[in-house]
């Protein structure tokens, strides 16, 4: 009786120790991997959770590239086992777009000031060209094209020589 | 997503150039792509793999906006016009009166890059105003 009762004893021990160690270090594992997050700027309001070693990070971050590196950062603390990643990453902002037809009609005549044969107008935000230009001029004309930002462009007209 | 589609290779190829702040939106069927190039040579790849894919830029369903970034503030610029003066006017428009002249391959103080389109400049001779960036070349100090 005495050597069952040590026995139980001991399987009790075997079982609970583990359990009341795990639960200490599940906060100290916590607090680790929130200071190694919250050194990357990129990282701010990324939430992490600690159970039995298994870190969760929850969130917001605006890239691919930090939802990875925030996995990496808590993956590289002591006493995590595994890490899941439910970190979304944000919707980028919309391209913004140059409606203002005034806007677009004067950026485009500065533009084309120095190459008479083409001919535009803007048609619904559209650029529309119309003419010939030399290809060597027509790509440093759509760059500088492109910094006003329309709503695109309608080229059918145009002839590269 | 279609025109990410046709574009990947642009879009892989800003990715591994070291484009930061790269943004890729699709909206009413244009593809809009910022971000900042590390050097000029950056840009000029992009131009080259946009002008593959979409020969002579003509589908003009793309707006690409990356610029070589500016870690350190640009100074001085060269003129680099095609053989004429540069024009030098009193605002940032061609509506705006000629204030005086740079000359081609003349370097020129850029005073401030006032948008993407005109940088404020002021001549050795003193003569300030604003000119357009598209014949304007950073040079390095």
């Amino acid at each position: 009786m005495k050597k069952l009762l040590a026995i139980t004893a001991f399987i009790c021990l075997a079982f609970y120790l583990p359990a009341c160690k795990s639960k200490v270090k599940d906060a100290d594992v916590k607090a680790s991997v929130e200071t190694a997050l919250a050194a990357n700027p990129d990282l701010n309001g990324v939430v992490a959770d600690v159970k039995d070693g298994v870190a969760t990070i929850t969130g917001e971050v605006r890239t691919d590239a930090a939802r990875a590196a925030a996995e990496t950062a808590a993956k590289g603390i002591k006493g995590v086992k595994s890490v899941v990643n439910n970190l979304t990453v944000a919707a980028p902002p919309p391209p913004v777009v140059n409606a203002d037809d005034e806007t677009l009609t004067r950026g485009l005549a500065d533009a084309l000031k120095d190459n008479p044969t083409v001919k535009s107008s803007i048609v619904d935000g559209k650029i529309v060209l119309t003419g010939e230009i030399v290809k060597a001029k027509w790509v440093a004309l759509k760059q500088m094209l492109d910094k006003l930002k329309s709503k695109g462009y309608d080229l059918t007209g145009l002839k590269i020589k | 997503m279609v025109l990410k589609d046709k574009y990947q290779e642009l879009v892989t190829t800003a990715t591994d150039s070291g484009v930061t702040n790269l943004q890729i939106r699709e909206q009413e069927g244009v593809l809009y792509i910022d971000g900042e190039a590390p050097s000029g040579a950056v840009k000029d790849k992009l131009w080259n793999v946009y002008d593959k894919l979409d020969p002579n830029f003509l589908s003009g369903d793309v707006v690409m906006n990356v610029n070589v970034s500016s870690s350190a503030p640009v100074t001085k610029a060269k003129v680099t016009t095609e053989r004429s003066n540069l024009n030098i006017r009193k605002g940032p428009g061609t509506d705006q009166p000629v204030v005086g002249k740079a000359a081609h391959h003349e370097i020129v103080t850029v005073v401030s890059q006032t948008s993407d389109m005109w940088w404020l400049v002021r001549t050795d001779d003193g003569e300030e105003g604003y000119s357009y960036a598209q014949y304007l070349t950073p040079v390095e100090n």
